[in-house]
């Protein structure tokens, strides 16, 4: 049993929807193989009922739990309070925000609406009437690595096409870019998805840094294995000089 | 007191976003009629997501000896013939079919050499039946449904709970539900509503489920008067983290033991050959060397020839097993028992269960392809639930129906592994049609009465204006240790006695409890509202517990500790709430089983003698 204090920001939106509030510190007493998730939930037990905080399964596979701990992008419930304990600097509380790319609810939680009217816009898988699908492990295990997100959303809080630029609109960040990846590597999926993925998901934004891959819980590699493939899908579609005679001369619808 | 609201209506409404409210509201949305689903957490984090080890369907691609026949057999047998043999006749033969569906719609699961979905071994399956992806099936079934449902046109309501149903007539007319954002409230009219509201397992300590399983889906239906069917039956599955502290119950999948997990005690024995109830002796090895012959079998891709390791029994009988073990001394450092999958090759245990590898190393510091995990039981499912009929999933209520682990039937006395998420699947899909053709009949919406909302307005403001209390995190908690105690794995009459009469006392605290005054996104407040249907689903559990005076599957009693077939080996207990609003207990049969059925079953287990 170790006393430690967090400093938690506490607040709601404005008028104008910015984060209006302060930064409120706790101390409580840490348990043998805490989590922050546990460090909140214990604030809310002995503190503040009315802490806000999202979270639901408590092991890394549900992704609600995001947030900023010591201004990194993480799960919550995946971070152990030994690991924060050394990164944090003697004397300094452990700082708990929420993930600040997208809109404030309350406390911790993050309105990520965004999201979903995001996945709305990407059309579903489009494959053979034929029930039993066959392809082979070699190729399911491409799309598994996507299939394995867990729309945590840390990796778009972090990507500074939407952190700093705030381009919401015109680009659909690193999470639909693996859900992308995942039908257009599809070894079943007929439609070619390349086109939208340029125009009216404006993949050319990203300048592959990789803060994505480095916050992903999943572990998915996501600039090497979906975003770049993608872009060089892109290239080959859209600015391969004999690609382009060739539709040109009709070769190529 | 802020008593406004909005005002919507939908010819379906769904309540809850996991694989059965999802697959229900795409049944629905793809008839044509309305769909509304209302979701307690953000679309795509409902329980279904932690569901690991796969959904069970005779589809035969791993062994060409399975079919439905003998996946009706299992799941009566593992349920201790308690199930609803019509329900469990229909998830079986309509299994595959949801599952190659699931396909079509972009899931991506494991293939068999031949590119086809594979299939898993898992406690109680003769055969390997569970079509799988690694250990995340829960999160690539929802993603899917979630994928499909959004293009399907019905309207989303996240982070809603639901507190009332209405009813006129005996027929349900709408709901009320509350935001849980920003605190807002609305009535929902519709034709027809759907309970796909999952379960209660977050009543005890030591549990498997997060926040959300709360069991307000249970409780909405009894308050609303309809019948709940065998409440004593919870799951305690085996396998759960129990160290550290803070992860105890975080579930370990059957998948390893499925992918050949050796369970062992503090002696180093491999205690559970000692356990094998006399029903499966002819299934399992009796020997070490006959377990490790069938793993290899498995594993190198034949047809198995030997008998199943005993750590493939039900779940029911490895989760007491390890009870046991611990009563006798026998346990491991933390109390439970030690699970080992390093024996078998590092690379293959990281590719088949990437989840349980991340767990354990990322929350416990344990790297399972070196070292053994330490387990323990964990509350986990309820086998009981609303009542519903076998083909429409309709409850007593008109055009209220039920479905997933909201509803009871399929898994009697035991659910085997698996069986869930086909369960939602298959009696999802048949909910959503049901409750669409139903809505159909009706011409208009009825009108829900003034009066009745502003009573559940007032209700579920007033944890607000109470200004100070206990926090109910403090009630809740003391509510969790009680089950855990006192209505846990085993039972005894004194002790389920004392916990009705602690449960009047929780409910007591539970009206003044305080959780903070605002209405946006207080978790306080949010809590102080659960606990009412935590206490009242608590109370269902421990009366039926009470008054079944045998051990059977999810249910064992200290005092009475063995099946009684004659008595109870064909009753299934039903709850309802009586004209003085108290609850009451009766016990109902299903009808017998055909003789075509009958065949399948392993005559010795019927006890028709008796």
């Amino acid at each position: 049993m170790q006393p430690v204090t967090f400093s938690v920001f506490r607040g709601i939106p404005d008028q104008d929807g910015d984060p209006f509030g302060k930064m409120v510190e706790y101390t409580i007493d840490l348990d043998e193989g805490m989590v922050v998730l546990d460090a909140i939930h214990t604030i809310q037990a002995e503190f503040a009922p009315d802490l806000a905080c999202r979270w639901n399964c408590k092991a890394g596979k549900c992704g609600s739990c995001s947030a900023e701990v010591n201004g990194k992008s993480r799960l919550m419930c995946m971070t152990r309070m030994d690991d924060i304990l050394e990164e944090t600097p003697e004397g300094e509380p452990v700082v708990i925000r929420p993930m600040q790319t997208f809109p404030l609810i309350r406390d911790l939680v993050s309105d990520t609406t965004w999201a979903y009217q995001t996945d709305r816009r990407i059309e579903p898988i489009s494959g053979s009437e034929k029930v039993d699908w066959e392809y082979y492990q070699h190729e399911a295990d491409r799309i598994q690595e996507f299939r394995s997100c867990i729309e945590c959303m840390l990796c778009v809080n972090t990507c500074h096409v939407m952190r700093e630029h705030q381009k919401f609109d015109e680009f659909a960040g690193p999470r639909f870019f693996v859900r992308l990846a995942s039908l257009e590597m599809h070894p079943l999926d007929t439609k070619s998805r390349i086109p939208e993925i340029k125009e009216d998901f404006g993949i050319d934004y990203c300048n592959i840094t990789g803060c994505c891959s480095a916050v992903c819980p999943a572990g998915i590699n996501i600039r090497e294995n979906a975003i770049i493939p993608l872009k060089e899908r892109v290239v080959s579609e859209f600015y391969d000089p004999i690609a382009i005679i060739g539709k040109k001369l009709g070769l190529r619808s | 007191m802020d008593e406004n609201y909005t005002t919507h209506e939908y010819d379906v409404v769904v309540i809850g976003a996991g694989g059965a409210g999802l697959r229900a509201a795409i049944e629905a949305s793809s008839s044509g009629v309305s769909v509304a689903i209302i979701s307690k957490s953000m679309l795509g984090k409902a329980h279904t997501v932690m569901a690991e080890g796969g959904a069970a369907a005779a589809l035969a691609n791993k062994d060409e000896r399975d079919s439905w026949k003998t996946h009706f057999r299992d799941t009566m047998k593992g349920g201790k013939y308690l199930n609803d043999w019509r329900m469990a006749r229909i998830h079986a033969q309509q299994a595959p079919d949801r599952i190659r569906e699931l396909e079509q719609w972009g899931a991506v699961f494991d293939r068999t050499p031949k590119g086809l979905t594979s299939q898993r071994n898992f406690g109680g399956h003769t055969y390997p039946r569970l079509a799988h992806i690694g250990d995340a099936t829960g999160l690539e079934l929802i993603r899917t449904l979630q994928q499909r449902g959004i293009h399907m046109g019905m309207d989303v309501f996240m982070e809603f709970t639901v507190r009332k149903l209405f009813k006129k007539d005996g027929k349900v007319i709408g709901c009320f539900s509350y935001s849980r954002n920003d605190g807002s409230f609305h009535v929902f009219k519709a034709k027809s509503i759907i309970l796909a509201t999952g379960g209660a397992t977050r009543c005890w300590e030591v549990c498997s489920g997060s926040w959300e399983y709360t069991g307000e889906g249970f409780a909405l239906a009894y308050w609303a008067g309809a019948q709940m069917g065998d409440m004593e039956f919870i799951q305690f599955h085996p396998t759960g983290m129990i160290w550290p502290k803070s992860v105890k119950g975080i579930l370990v999948t059957e998948g390893v033991r499925g992918e050949g997990g050796m369970l062992r005690n503090s002696e180093g024995e491999r205690f559970m050959f000692q356990y094998v109830p006399e029903m499966y002796k002819d299934e399992f090895a009796d020997t070490e060397k006959e377990a490790l012959e069938w793993v290899d079998e498995v594993i190198s891709g034949k047809l198995a020839t030997k008998r199943r390791p005993p750590e493939l029994l039900t779940r029911d009988v490895v989760a007491k097993a390890i009870n046991s073990e611990r009563d006798a001394g026998r346990a491991s450092e933390h109390g439970g028992a030690y699970l080992d999958i390093s024996w078998r090759d590092e690379e293959e245990v990281k590719k088949k269960l990437p989840g349980m590898y991340h767990q354990f190393k990322e929350l416990a510091a344990v790297d399972i392809t070196k070292e053994r995990m330490e387990v323990g039981p964990t509350a986990h499912y309820v086998m009981g639930g609303v009542k519903v009929d076998h083909e429409t999933q309709e409850t007593c209520i008109k055009g209220l129906f039920a479905a997933g682990e909201a509803a009871t039937g399929l898994h009697g006395a035991n659910r085997l592994g698996g069986n869930s998420l086909s369960d939602l699947i298959v009696f999802g899909k048949i909910a959503g049609e049901h409750a669409s053709t139903s809505s159909k009949h009706i011409n208009q919406f009825e009108e829900i009465p003034e009066d009745e909302i502003s009573e559940v307005i007032a209700e579920t403001l007033e944890p607000l204006d109470r200004k100070e209390g206990e926090n109910p995190a403090a009630v809740v908690s003391d509510l969790r240790t009680m089950m855990q105690n006192k209505v846990g794995i085993i039972r005894t009459k004194s002790q389920l006695e004392e916990a009705l009469k602690e449960l009047d006392d929780l409910e007591l605290r539970s009206e003044t409890v305080f959780g903070g005054s605002g209405k946006s996104y207080n978790p306080g407040w949010h809590q102080s509202l659960e606990i009412k249907a935590m206490i009242d689903v608590s109370r269902m559990c421990t009366l039926a517990a009470l008054k079944r005076e045998e051990s059977r599957g999810g249910h064992t009693r200290d005092d009475f500790p063995s099946p009684d077939h004659a008595r109870w080996g064909k009753v299934n207990s039903v709850i309802s709430m009586n004209e003085k609003g108290e609850m009451e207990i009766q016990f109902e049969s299903y009808p017998p089983i055909p003789e075509d059925l009958k065949i399948l079953l392993d005559s010795d287990d019927l006890h028709e003698e008796e």
